[in-house]
């Protein structure tokens, strides 16, 4: 796999990191190492073998629908950069 | 013999005959800390006053008949696990000026069964690291050897227990995180299965593979923290409903007849000559024991750091997606947009190595190159799962070594990740496989501890526990002291 900066920057902009344009090739740099490392995989024939996610195989356990947990939202409101009147503040979106 | 030498087994007769109180061990800890942590940098938040009055309350709950499994015992909890009321950082700037509105159930359970927090561990940022250098708070120093790292990513909690500033720790491992730095600082460290131990207010880096254990001087200690750190938890639903065993019970057994396996890959290249001579040594004190040995093979070995490091920064990329600068952690300052926002403060909040794995991991995630990373690791995943059930059908449990070689260089391998990521080689297949693995003191090398590897079949901690106590009834290297802590 070829990393070169047109990869490096999308990437980047998938995963909302501002990448300087002096760490754009120390980006390309260890992408290309750690895939050189990762491609070794490559050369395990796994046809047939059934992708494993999971250590337990398990299904998600189902729970009766009903409230279980209070109402904690001043507490973790608390800790949030910017509120008001219980809604978390961002920069206008919308002109 | 010096209070803070004592294991916790001991501490809990020394508390309950009144040879000293919980406050006095207390106080003696925190005065070593004071004293210590200057030169190891193990601690990000020491709690000094909080942890006085929990030691006087056990003091008061012990003379009221009031008993309990680590009552009065001074613990540390790895700044992974959310605190209620006190700053949690994961090691991260992002999380630099967060206090935690909850308490995570393994710090809920510790502190049910008595254990007093004295403070909270550095840590690689986000624990992704193998060396505890990657923190927002400078690097943490081995007590062996000051100029050498401790292992990561949980080597706060390794350092506290080796320099004797705590009685027992706290650590999560996701790919070697307890066990290296357990290695690489001499002292005792388990991995259970996956789901034994809930992650409930346990940061999430790998969803799949993070498990937490015990960091303590020996096996019969670690049984203790288990004890109460295991079980089935609601809030987890990767939380394993099994019912726990007393982890302490079976520990006076003897291994005699017990069939362990020697995995040959472990011991193929990139393994050290005087490592592979410890590890050899204890293979022969297990051997008089009566244990019968033989060679196992797990073919896929090599795999599976190729196949971890897709697995673990592409599910590190989604969890970490969560810090956005809205809801607490880092935000920027006068972000002009949205976007903005999102994007500076997660660059500014995050280290070099955070990014880079999140870096990897929404690559191998995005459109197009699904299949040929992240679907090809997961089938990886499975047939290293398969080699580990084939060899558990022959053996009762795996040893090995743990990493490459003993601790290394402040600086030596941080430049260079995937020579980082190799010090993993040995630990990190446990972890694809979900499987329980444990480091326990067997040697040192020119002054510097090695740890054995000891891998058990799932739900097994109690016989990985069982070896690891009887091989420490036959050797001391659990009971060495680096000469740093000395006071």
């Amino acid at each position: 796999m070829k990393v070169d900066d047109t990869v490096v920057k999308s990437i980047a902009q998938l995963a909302q990191l501002e990448l300087k344009p002096e760490s754009i090739q120390e980006n390309i740099d260890s992408m290309t190492s750690i895939l050189n490392l990762v491609d070794q995989m490559q050369s395990v024939d796994t046809t047939g073998i059934e992708p494993m996610a999971h250590p337990l195989d398990t299904m998600q356990r189902l729970r009766e629908d009903h409230v279980s947990e209070p109402d904690q939202r001043e507490l973790f409101q608390s800790i949030a950069p910017a509120t008001e009147k219980n809604l978390y503040l961002v920069p206008k979106v919308i002109e | 013999m010096a209070m803070h030498n004592n294991t916790i087994v001991e501490l809990l007769a020394a508390l309950k005959s009144g040879e000293f109180s919980s406050k006095e061990l207390t106080r003696h800890y925190i005065e070593r800390i004071k004293v210590l942590d200057s030169l190891y940098n193990a601690f990000i938040t020491p709690l000094e006053e909080q942890a006085l009055q929990a030691a006087e309350q056990a003091d008061a709950d012990r003379a009221r008949g009031k008993e309990l499994p680590l009552g009065g015992i001074p613990i540390a909890h790895k700044d992974i696990f959310c605190t209620r009321g006190i700053k949690s950082t994961c090691g991260s700037r992002m999380l630099d000026n967060f206090i935690s509105p909850y308490d995570a159930t393994v710090v809920e359970n510790l502190t049910a069964a008595g254990a007093i927090l004295i403070g909270k561990t550095n840590m690689d940022e986000f624990a992704m690291g193998s060396s505890s250098e990657t923190s927002f708070y400078g690097p943490v120093k081995n007590p062996w050897d000051l100029e050498r790292v401790p292992g990561g990513s949980s080597g706060g909690s390794a350092t506290a227990v080796a320099a004797r500033m705590c009685a027992g720790a706290t650590g999560t491992d996701t790919g070697g995180s307890i066990r290296q730095p357990a290695s690489l600082c001499g002292i005792s460290g388990l991995k259970p299965t996956y789901g034994r131990v809930s992650r409930w207010g346990m940061v999430a880096f790998a969803s799949s593979l993070d498990q937490a254990g015990p960091m303590t001087q020996t096996a019969a200690d670690a049984a203790l923290m288990l004890n109460a750190m295991a079980g089935h938890d609601a809030k987890d639903s990767t939380s394993i409903t099994d019912p726990v065993p007393d982890y302490s019970a079976r520990l006076n057994d003897k291994i005699c007849g017990i069939k362990l396996g020697l995995c040959k890959e472990y011991f193929e290249d990139g393994l050290d000559a005087n490592v592979q001579q410890c590890v050899m040594d204890a293979v022969l004190v297990l051997e008089k024991m009566g244990a019968r040995i033989s060679e196992v093979s797990l073919p896929n070995t090599r795999q599976s750091v190729p196949a971890y490091y897709v697995i673990a920064p592409a599910e590190c990329s989604a969890n970490l997606a969560r810090y956005d600068g809205v809801r607490f952690g880092h935000r920027c300052e006068n972000p002009v947009d949205l976007g903005d926002l999102y994007r500076r403060s997660r660059s500014e909040g995050f280290g070099a190595e955070v990014k880079r794995r999140i870096m990897i991991g929404t690559f191998a995630l995005s459109a197009g190159y699904y299949d040929a990373y992240y679907r090809k690791a997961q089938q990886i995943r499975r047939l290293i799962k398969n080699d580990f059930v084939n060899v558990f059908e022959e053996v009762d449990m795996i040893i090995g070594p743990i990493a490459p070689s003993t601790a290394f260089r402040l600086g030596e391998k941080i430049g260079d990740p995937v020579t980082m990521y190799l010090q993993d080689i040995f630990t990190i297949a446990s972890n694809l496989a979900g499987l329980p693995a444990a480091s326990f003191p067997a040697g040192f090398v020119d002054g510097l501890p090695i740890g054995i590897q000891v891998i058990g079949n799932y739900l097994d901690e109690a016989s990985i526990l069982q070896l690891g106590h009887q091989f420490q009834l036959q050797t001391d290297w659990h009971k060495r002291t680096p000469a740093s802590a000395e006071l």
